[in-house]
């Protein structure tokens, strides 16, 4: 075996088994902050701090059996979840976590996990299409309008940041903040006053894109049982479920790529995996954050907020940035 | 290096050339097969599934390719966009699944077969017959490039799928225009 195929393997395992604890140990991370945010303990009986319900959550899910209700769409309903899955670890491919820790770095990185990401709304469509259940149905055309509704301000945002850098690799965008904070593009006030509005607008958009409170209107629990994934038991909820969390890290990992300086440290010290560790985890907290402090949105709050106001303000900002720079 | 070479040489199965040949030929299958499934798959919604398998099978293709930004914008696109698109139309305009009914048109059958063969016939000595000018190849990927290249020695294409655009646009007006009326 020559070494390229030994690093092609490694780099495989690596991204399935980073993406696979993360999104396992997410799921007890929220509960803890859930408990948090709430007064209580949250998962504390199995292991110390809890720390061993993933595990015991993953074997569970695993043993238990799949259902497939008479009446759905048998290949639909089966392929929806790995559709869930496969995406987010594929993603991982692209995303640098320092200079040199990479598995392969593509001149089109941000293309190639937009496009990934583009398939997720197919798992949701094809779950709500397959479990033939209405419940299933709404949450599938709500998913799917929320997707393109916010997949088009993140996109022009991003094109704003391309335009910036004058790349689409994520390496040289993170090498291009690389110095102190205000070097970051979240600060580059100089190439357009609005950058941190950007930064909000693209925080936003990754919230609504990975289904996450408040925007998580696929999967109200209120009004639509548990939404596309109400038929699916066993590892079919677990890869649904493992998908999301996956798709967390993955927004995180772009933010923090694109506007936070990816590796780089605040203070220009000590650039490393260590910095952009802590800057996802910290977007993570925040994401947990918003979840356990505000209510779910409404479908056309969520609608009107993206079509009328985050379309136009990264319009707007997407011309200004291409006027100052064509100007300086 | 073409695939039929590669099977007439017969280069061992684990050596590059062979594995290469494997990866090409699995694409085209993976591509064939998303198309047979969309064109004869009973319900409508599998049918884009179809569709979306052959257009992952073409994006992989434009990869092997060495064009890594076309197989990006393939995904991005007609993954993405496209049949999500034609997907939610389903769904908003036909709740109920149907199965397709009613009898098939004139050309189901052997005929269709005999105008498949003969048009493919037809792509083939052209694709074979027709001296291939090898053009510049533009730089990997690279944005900067690929937009200078567009602006400047393909305008003409760029301007033309615009024109394309706004056919469908049009298309789509008059579609739904003539809808409300009836």
């Amino acid at each position: 075996m020559s070494l390229t195929l030994i690093n092609v393997l490694f780099a495989v395992v690596a991204a399935i088994g980073f993406a696979a604890l993360n999104a396992a140990y997410l799921v007890w991370c929220e509960r803890k902050g859930a408990g948090f945010f709430q007064r209580r303990p949250g998962p504390m009986e199995n292991g110390p701090w809890g720390l061993l319900q993933p595990p015991v959550d993953g074997i569970k899910l695993m043993t238990k059996q799949l259902v497939i209700p008479g009446g759905v769409d048998k290949a639909l309903f089966m392929v929806a979840p790995v559709l869930a899955m496969f995406p987010a670890i594929m993603s991982f491919v692209t995303i640098p976590f320092s200079e040199n820790i990479v598995a392969q770095n593509m001149n089109i990185g941000v293309l190639m996990i937009f496009a990934f990401a583009s398939m997720g709304s197919m798992a949701i469509l094809f779950a709500g299409w397959g479990s033939r259940n209405k419940y299933a149905l709404m949450s599938s055309v709500r998913g799917v309008s929320q997707a393109i509704a916010y997949e088009v301000p993140m996109l022009i945002t991003v094109i704003t940041i391309v335009m910036i850098t004058g790349s689409m690799d994520l390496r040289a965008i993170a090498l291009d903040q690389s110095g102190g904070f205000w070097q970051w593009n979240i600060l580059a006030l100089t190439k357009s006053p609005l950058m941190p509005v950007s930064f909000l607008i693209f925080f936003v958009c990754t919230l609504a894109e990975t289904n996450r409170a408040p925007f998580d209107l696929g999967e109200a629990e209120s009004e639509l049982v548990a939404g596309f994934h109400t038929e699916y038991s066993s590892m079919g909820f677990g890869l649904f479920f493992m998908g999301e969390y996956a798709n967390i890290v993955i927004g995180s990992c772009l933010t923090t790529l694109l506007f936070l300086g990816g590796w780089g440290c605040p203070f220009g010290l000590f650039p490393g995996v260590w910095w952009f560790l802590l800057k996802i985890y910290l977007l993570i907290f925040t994401f947990i954050w918003i979840r356990w402090t505000f209510p779910r949105t409404t479908i056309y709050g969520l609608l009107n907020l993206s079509w009328k106001i985050l379309i136009p303000f990264s319009l707007f900002n997407l011309l200004l940035t291409a006027g100052l720079l064509k100007v300086f | 290096m073409t695939p039929s070479s590669v099977v007439a040489a017969g280069p061992g199965l684990l050596t590059a050339d062979g594995l290469t040949g494997l990866i090409f030929l699995i694409m085209v299958a993976i591509t064939f097969i998303g198309g047979i499934i969309a064109c004869s798959a009973e319900r409508l919604i599998r049918a884009v599934a179809g569709l979306v398998v052959c257009f992952i099978g073409v994006a992989a293709l434009y990869y092997f390719l060495n064009s890594p930004f076309v197989a990006m914008m393939q995904m991005l696109i007609y993954v993405g966009a496209v049949s999500v698109t034609i997907a939610f139309a389903i769904m908003l305009a036909a709740p109920e699944e149907k199965k397709k009914h009613g009898p098939a048109g004139p050309l189901a059958g052997p005929l269709g077969f005999i105008t498949a063969g003969l048009c493919s016939i037809g792509m083939i000595v052209l694709a074979l017959k027709t001296e291939f000018i090898s053009l510049p190849k533009v730089n990997m990927g690279s944005v900067e490039t690929i937009g200078i290249q567009l602006l400047t020695d393909y305008s003409m294409v760029f301007e033309l799928v615009s024109v394309v655009l706004l056919i469908a646009i049009l298309g789509s007006l008059v579609i739904a225009r003539g809808g409300r009326h009836k």
